[in-house]
């Protein structure tokens, strides 16, 4: 008399395995925790923050030097992965494993395109839309790309803005999905746990539930908690830098340290009333928000022409794009090295974290759904965002002759681009404050999300893992961010997540041959089943 | 005086049902009220079944042996939600209105001082819903 309201399915195969979800958990004091995860992670985590808040300067000379010198010396290797794990979701998407849907062929999307594209943006890098719509653009008219010096000035801005969209758009959310897919079949289509080294499985086999399974998931929990803490110290500085700009709250550690636990509280409440009443709540708020504020812009500035602004810079995107993801030959290494790289290194770094967030959102889709929704819309978002802002940014530069948004670039403050964009429109102060929720909001989200995720990584995949265990990780993130502030070292520590860029683009694409195997598998099953005779 | 009991079943922790199980039985079989056993879990693998079918399907396996132990009919619902350790609660309240229960029978733990921050699943049914709620202590 079975009424379930769900038919997910697991078809076995070789990459099913009998390993058991929570087998080599722990459960004390209420708690229930991966061993060996758990202990490593916390115990790395806190000795690299005493070691860098002990000898800033060893840990600055260390650390600092890594991430430039990975981006540098294997600036081909960034550069090959990113565009091949683009290449390998064309190929999934027109292929017929695109088919496959995640969670068995009956399994229905737990979220609404609306819900599913705001909670995809808010977690991963949406907070970029703040920080970089202005700053970014200007910085690239001012310096431009691909040493096309001297272009038209039309063309200039069209460059400038190709640039930026190139690292905001497309290949980052690649780079997202081929990880978020990988987990999310792994997990709701084959039954394994939901951590990144499931994702291994069909390359590592039995192994990867021993020592190169624990090295892949203390590095995600690693990648991920020092990304969003030191992220978090960067933004309380930056939103210090705005209530200062705007309305001359003194700057200094007791302000940092307070948007810190501000942040963190908020964050926990978020945590605390979960998925849907919480983080799905708040990406809507955000994107209703941030719709609002693009919307005004757009009216406020010179409308007919950033619209056909969208336009012409999308062509000038894809136009572009061929010379900007080209490895060979580059003679721009400022901006190569400076920007390219380095972003690919650090979207690759939050790759376990912004992989397994969406990766959580996204049962029901099937393979070619989730590809292009979870690329193509967060990527138009950018680029309409971009657009508008850096657009009408480079006109008041060079039409209106405004240096205030140069001012900002040229002291390299992102935290100031956007309030000095927004004082040369209508109602300056209304729009800074809304750019100010926006950031404490697309903060809370991170943390939110970022807790979720660490905690199912240290809980061996057990998403239903006590609540207290993701309080325990919201907290901690917070605790690093305040100590960081106060002790220094964010730098440093900020340089060690974005290395871990490295060993995860190997990691990703070995993922992306484990997935293929997977889904063709996955298929073969599927038809075999549909044709028992053939 | 009772005509449906709900039962909400957590497989991960089988062996701390048994007492809930039993007195939903002996209630089940005096009113001759049928029972469901209601399943709330995530898409993702647990530490119960590694997907909702292989829970269903367990369900309905301990949906068969109360069955033949208290004579009634006895049905299984298995809900996926996407965060089942925030969305239990409410999960449950919901589907137990749906189903049309009037009595729920429910495991709970011991109060201890977790309590005092986090509410047992059971206090916040019985606080929040206008169901009778059974609370059975292991």
């Amino acid at each position: 008399m079975q009424q379930s309201t769900s038919d997910n399915e697991v078809l076995l195969d070789e990459y099913t395995s009998d390993y058991e979800i929570g087998q080599d958990n722990v459960q004390a004091l209420g708690l229930d925790f991966h061993n060996p995860v758990f202990a490593i992670s916390s115990v790395a985590v806190i000795l690299f923050v005493v070691f860098t808040l002990s000898f800033p300067e060893t840990a600055e000379s260390w650390f600092g030097t890594l991430r430039p010198w990975l981006t540098t010396k294997f600036d081909w290797f960034f550069m090959i992965a990113a565009n091949a794990l683009l290449l390998f979701c064309i190929v999934l998407v027109v292929s017929p494993v695109g088919s496959v849907r995640i969670g068995g062929p009956d399994a229905k999307p737990l979220y609404g395109y609306a819900s599913w594209v705001s909670m995809l943006f808010a977690a991963g890098i949406g907070i970029g839309i703040m920080f970089y719509a202005v700053l970014e653009p200007m910085n690239h008219l001012l310096t431009p790309p691909l040493g096309l010096d001297g272009l038209a000035p039309t063309a200039q801005r069209e460059l400038a803005m190709a640039a930026t969209i190139f690292h905001w758009a497309i290949h980052p959310w690649a780079m997202y999905a081929v990880v978020g897919l990988a987990l999310a079949f792994f997990s709701y289509n084959k039954g394994l746990p939901l951590i990144v080294r499931s994702a291994m499985y069909p390359v590592l086999g039995e192994r990867v539930w021993g020592w190169p399974g624990h090295i892949i998931d203390v590095l995600a929990v690693f990648a991920t908690l020092f990304g969003l803490a030191t992220s978090l110290g960067y933004g309380a500085e930056q939103i210090a830098g705005g209530l200062n700009y705007l309305f001359g709250f003194p700057e200094g550690a007791g302000m940092t340290v307070s948007i810190v636990a501000v942040i963190t509280v908020m964050a926990i409440v978020s945590v605390v009333r979960g998925l849907d009443g919480g983080i799905k709540r708040l990406s809507e708020a955000n994107m209703v928000m941030a719709a609002g504020l693009g919307l005004f812009v757009l009216l406020a500035g010179p409308t007919l022409a950033t619209l056909g602004a969208v336009f012409d810079n999308t062509v000038a995107y894809f136009r572009h794009m061929p010379a900007l993801s080209n490895w060979i030959g580059r003679e721009d290494s400022d901006f190569y090295h400076g920007w390219t790289t380095f972003y690919w290194s650090w979207w690759i770094a939050f790759s376990p974290f912004v992989g397994m967030f969406i990766a959580r959102i996204s049962s029901g889709r099937t393979v070619r759904e989730f590809l292009i929704v979870s690329i193509l819309a967060p990527s138009s978002i950018f680029i309409a965002w971009m657009t508008i802002f850096g657009y009408a940014a480079m006109d008041q530069y060079l039409v209106d002759g405004y240096r205030g948004v140069v001012d900002t670039v040229e002291a390299f403050q992102p935290e100031l681009s956007t309030f000095a964009f927004l004082a040369e429109y209508p109602l300056p102060m209304l729009t800074s404050v809304v750019g100010i929720i926006l950031v404490v909001v697309f903060f809370v989200t991170s943390m939110d999300s970022g807790a979720l995720v660490v905690d199912t990584m240290t809980a061996g995949g057990k998403i239903d893992a006590p609540m207290a265990q993701r309080v325990f990780w919201c907290c901690f993130l917070g605790l690093i961010g305040i100590a960081l502030l106060q002790g220094g070292g964010l730098s440093s520590l900020q340089a060690l997540s974005l290395a871990t860029g490295f060993p995860f683009a190997l990691v990703v694409l070995l993922m992306a041959v484990s997935l293929y195997k997977g889904l063709a598998a996955e298929r073969e099953l599927l038809q075999a089943e549909e044709n028992p005779d053939v | 005086m009772y005509k449906h009991i709900g039962v909400p079943v957590d497989l991960a922790h089988r062996d701390e049902l048994d007492k809930a199980l039993d007195t939903a039985c002996t209630l089940a079989s005096t009113f001759g009220a049928r029972m469901t056993l209601l399943a709330v879990a995530g898409p993702a693998p647990g530490g119960a079944a590694h997907s909702p079918r292989e829970l269903a399907g367990k369900l309905d396996a301990l949906a068969s042996r109360l069955a033949g132990r208290s004579g009634q009919v006895v049905a299984t619902r298995v809900e996926v939600v996407g965060d089942p350790v925030a969305d239990l609660d409410r999960a449950l309240n919901r589907q137990f209105h749906e189903l049309g229960v009037d009595l729920v029978v429910m495991a709970s733990h011991m109060p201890g001082i977790r309590d005092y921050v986090f509410h047992s699943n059971a206090g916040f049914l019985a606080s929040h819903t206008d169901l009778s709620v059974f609370v059975v202590r292991d």
